[in-house]
């Protein structure tokens, strides 16, 4: 396992730095099912770490942890050198978390270029005078500079000719971008992917492989992920933490994982008594 | 003849004219590129300054005279500057189509040798790293977009604007070394060598010199009275020598402004934006664009399909006769005018042609149906006959003078003849200099006194002067019975069908007609959709049996069509295969310009071919299909094969045909391919 504390360096020559954000002794239940036991982990700067496992392993409550959206019982969530008090979805957005969902939550109604906008809500503090005013309050000024950094995050996922389309016509695998938009929008420094290609064809997967990792170099972001194809897993990511019935049962390079017995015993399925 | 003229005001080359539009009229626009949602642009002057720092950096790479230069990418400002940044520095751009799967990538850039790529972005990047090992003579790759470049080793990679910056840092240093290489530019260097498609065989390079392109720009635009404010999409590959006529040779002389879509996909939605006022496309475009239509107008109300209807065949009626300046009628002329407000106009529009004054179809032969289509929305629609080799113009219809079924007359300073076999010859400005390191193929292809070999069969009406191609000479053949066989000629009234999008007729030397069909998936998908039919792919899509029947009727309508053509009545399909793939220039059954290989295809498909013909009611089959990437994996699929309705053709026609095809100097192969076409 690994246990770095001053970064390392991949094997493509990132360099990955000191550590993100860390899970102290995190334990989360709803009720008396228990769905996160004690596990600790850290996501490092500049990172690719991936959270994979059997279904109902605890990945996507482990993802809300991150995200704030989910409050554990026990443990600390320490974001770059302090422990994270509970907050409102609003200030985990604040603090450059963003994230994509598993099943897309955008705005239907909505085209892909106001979707993506909606990323920039929190650079945006004119109010509503402002922007009945328009030209004299500022409004416009403001609107224009975000406008830019969305046409580029456009660009970059190469969704030009979805702009003005309202979500609901667009097929799933351009949903699933346009959400990665709208989170990349939000220049956060953690991204958490919820499932980022479940439900895709080999060759959105490849292309959604290649965004996430054009984004990882391109805007240095630090990016969790949780994911299903192992294929896709092992090639993204930097390290692996494996969860099985809300236990962590692997961490480590995907290398390492893929070598752990555990791990094994956890996808081949031997039985828990 | 072209050699007696030996200049044009001292403009020899497209760096000599790009620098007369830089110094008169500096500050029109020059190029435009819509990034990240608004169109920017760039003036002549700028367009000049970026040039030379690429001119720059590239001496400063380098790059020597005599050097090749491949480029690879979408069309983009920056490409067209590569073009002539390497022309500046004395060397040959070569453009190479960007959807060119890496071996056919290697081939290119192995023939000529490059030594240098300007790549668009990192796709192309990588194929041309997965065959670097081919390619000795390749020493640096430069590329344009820097996204995903990062990892890369950069010994021999280089950022456009990198070596665009270093240019400009030793500008003081080379400027001289680049003024010299570019006064010493005249007309007769190469300005650009092109790879031609090649429905048969290995792609051959077609080096064109500056007097090729300057002097059929100079009379082409004369023709057309092309202006300074033109403005153009350019959308078609850069590789393909229409693209590099009107984007760079027609453009340069005029000093129009070319545009660039945002990207291949938005090109729809930039056409309406801009409204260029000469248009270019092959047929397949004006195809695909009356099949997004018709399925629109399927989704519309009822009232709305009513006045589509009404006012369309109005339209067809007296709308050409108004293009042309014909006497119409007060009543129908008040009629195409409420239609103009109501249906016409908003569909120019739509179409992004509302500003049309000059529009090109070429490449192809257009379907009659088709091209009336356009011409009834008052688009001034004409038709073109070009080649490579003749740096695009052979013929063009002028203004007024258009029909459907001729290609025009010979375009200013051309000169054409019709051999004894029917084969039609020209000689031109733009007659080609050579193939490059194949003498074999220019001398097969252009005699001693430039005449040039088009391969196609045709003949010159005597009234009117225009030029009319029948078919490929080597495709139009005879049946067993005598009657002349011009698959082309029925392919195209099939396609007309929004739910056909390929077709492909046999019969040379066979006593009846038929076809492999390729069903239009937007098409019949929105059909499938609308009647709730559930396919899970393409294949499945084009084996339903409802599917079947509808194309059964279209070929069946076809057939009645055909049947009135005394000439071709032998023509019509008695059987027909809808194909369980899309035809695709990825299997090599396609060029690049998408017209259909058909050697390869009776190669590839000998085994449907034989069921349509020994009466089987179903074919398995299995074939091998190639990915996007590169992979190959194989399909495999049942295929019905459909008897359809003909109409009986009295037997005294046939005779009459013989006839016609003796007067026309047509002579038929055998099945056996034999090529009979004169020399070749």
């Amino acid at each position: 396992m690994l246990d770095r504390t001053e970064g390392y360096v991949t094997a493509d020559g990132r360099k990955i730095g000191e550590v993100a954000m860390e899970m102290k002794n995190i334990t989360l239940r709803f009720g008396g099912v228990l769905a996160i036991r004690d596990i600790s982990f850290d996501i490092r700067e500049g990172e690719i770490r991936a959270i994979i496992g059997p279904n109902g392993a605890g990945k996507s409550s482990m993802l809300n942890v991150i995200s704030g959206f989910y409050v554990p019982q026990e443990g600390e969530v320490w974001f770059r050198g302090v422990p994270r008090p509970p907050m409102k979805p609003y200030q985990v957005a604040r603090q450059g978390i963003a994230r994509t969902f598993q099943n897309i939550a955008l705005f239907e109604g909505m085209s892909v270029l106001d979707n993506v906008m909606t990323g920039r809500l929190t650079y945006m503090s004119k109010g509503i005078c402002a922007h009945a005013l328009w030209k004299w309050g500022g409004a416009e000024e403001e609107e224009v500079a975000n406008r830019e950094v969305a046409e580029k995050i456009i660009d970059f996922l190469e969704i030009q000719h979805i702009r003005k389309t309202p979500v609901a016509r667009l097929p799933y695998g351009l949903k699933k971008r346009v959400e990665l938009a709208r989170a990349l929008a939000a220049k956060p420094k953690l991204l958490l992917l919820d499932e980022p290609m479940a439900g895709m064809n080999v060759e959105e997967k490849e292309d959604m492989s290649r965004f996430i990792l054009d984004a990882n170099d391109e805007f240095g972001t630090t990016i969790a992920l949780i994911e299903h194809d192992m294929g896709v897993v092992m090639d993204l990511s930097d390290r692996v933490v494996v969860m099985d019935y809300g236990k962590k049962i692997g961490d480590g390079t995907p290398d390492e994982v893929r070598a752990n017995q555990d791990v094994i015993d956890a996808y081949l399925g031997v039985s828990h008594d | 003849m072209a050699e007696t003229q030996t200049s044009v005001g001292g403009l020899q080359s497209l760096p000599a004219l790009l620098d007369r539009n830089a110094r008169e009229f500096g500050d029109a626009p020059a190029y435009r590129e819509k990034e990240y949602g608004i169109w920017q642009s760039w003036t002549w002057a700028e367009a000049a300054e970026e040039t030379e720092a690429l001119a720059l950096g590239l001496i400063n790479l380098g790059v020597k005279e005599g050097d090749f230069i491949a480029i690879i990418g979408r069309n983009r400002p920056y490409m067209y500057w590569s073009m002539v940044a390497a022309e500046c520095v004395g060397a040959v751009p070569v453009p190479v189509y960007q959807d060119s799967v890496a071996e056919e990538m290697a081939y290119v850039l192995e023939h000529c040798g490059a030594r240098f790529v300007i790549a668009g972005d990192q796709e192309q990047v990588d194929k041309v790293i997965e065959v670097q090992e081919k390619l000795y003579r390749l020493e640096h790759v430069i590329y344009l977009d820097p996204r995903g470049m990062r990892k890369y080793d950069h010994t021999t990679l280089h950022e456009f604007s990198h070596i665009q910056a270093q240019g400009r840092a030793a500008r003081d240093e080379l400027i001289g070394e680049l003024d010299a290489r570019r006064t010493k530019l005249d007309y007769g260097d190469t300005c650009v060598m092109l790879y031609t498609s090649g429905t048969t065989g290995k792609p051959k390079g077609v080096v064109l010199s500056n007097r090729n392109v300057i002097e059929s720009a100079k009379n082409s635009s004369e023709f057309d009275g092309l202006r300074r404010d033109e403005e153009i999409l350019a959308y078609l590959p850069m590789a393909w020598v229409g693209d590099f006529i009107f984007s760079m040779g027609q453009a340069y002389w005029n000093g129009f402004c070319v545009n660039c879509p945002e990207r291949s996909e938005t090109m729809y939605e930039n056409l309406h934006e801009i409204g260029p006022t000469y248009f270019f496309a092959p047929p397949r475009y004006f195809e695909e664009r009356i099949t997004i239509l018709t399925i629109r107008m399927e989704d519309a109300g009822r009232l709305k399909q009513w006045l589509y209807r009404k006012f369309m065949a109005h339209a067809a009626r007296v709308g050409p006769d108004l293009l042309d300046g014909n006497p119409v009628g007060a009543w129908d002329r008040f009629l195409y005018a409420l239609g103009d407000v109501m249906i016409y106009g908003p569909l120019r529009d739509r179409a992004g042609m509302s500003k049309v004054r000059v529009a090109y179809t070429a490449g192809e032969a257009i379907g009659p149906e088709v091209f009336s289509y356009w011409r009834s929305l008052r688009i001034n629609l004409k038709q073109l006959y070009g080649q490579t080799e003749a740096t695009v113009f052979i013929t063009a219809q002028p203004d007024g003078q258009v029909r459907a079924d001729t290609v025009g007359v010979p375009s200013p300073g051309v000169e054409l003849k019709i051999a004894e076999n029917g084969e039609v010859f020209y000689r031109s400005p733009g007659v080609f200099v050579e193939y490059y390191k194949n003498p074999e193929s220019t001398a097969d292809t252009k005699d001693a006194d430039g005449w040039v070999a088009t391969g196609d069969a045709g003949f010159i009406e005597p009234d009117t002067g225009h030029l009319r191609i029948i078919d490929r000479a080597k495709d139009v053949g005879q049946m067993a019975d005598g009657s002349l066989f011009a698959p082309k000629y029925v392919e195209n009234k099939l396609k007309f069908y929004p739910n056909i999008l390929e077709a492909v007729v046999f019969g040379n030397g066979q006593s009846e007609c038929t076809a492999f069909i390729n069903v239009d998936l937007a098409a019949v998908g929105n059909w499938a959709e609308r009647n709730n039919i559930a396919y899970a792919s393409y294949q499945e899509l084009a084996g339903h049996p409802e599917v079947l029947a509808t194309i059964q009727g279209h070929v069946e309508e076809v057939n009645r069509s055909v049947a009135e053509d005394e000439i071709l009545s032998g023509c019509q399909l008695h059987r027909f295969v809808v194909l369980h793939k899309e035809l695709d220039a990825d299997d090599g059954e396609l060029t690049r310009t998408r017209k259909v290989r058909r050697r390869i295809i009776e190669e590839k498909y000998r085994d449907i071919i034989t069921a349509l013909y020994d009466g089987s009611s179903t074919v398995s089959t299995v074939t091998q299909v190639t990915y996007e990437d590169g992979r190959k994996g194989w399909i495999g699929a049942t295929l019905e094969v459909r008897d359809a309705n003909v109409v009986p053709v009295q037997q005294k026609m046939a005779a009459e045909c013989g006839a016609q095809v003796r007067r026309l100097g047509l002579r038929a192969h055998r099945p056996a391919h034999r090529p009979v076409w004169g020399t070749r």
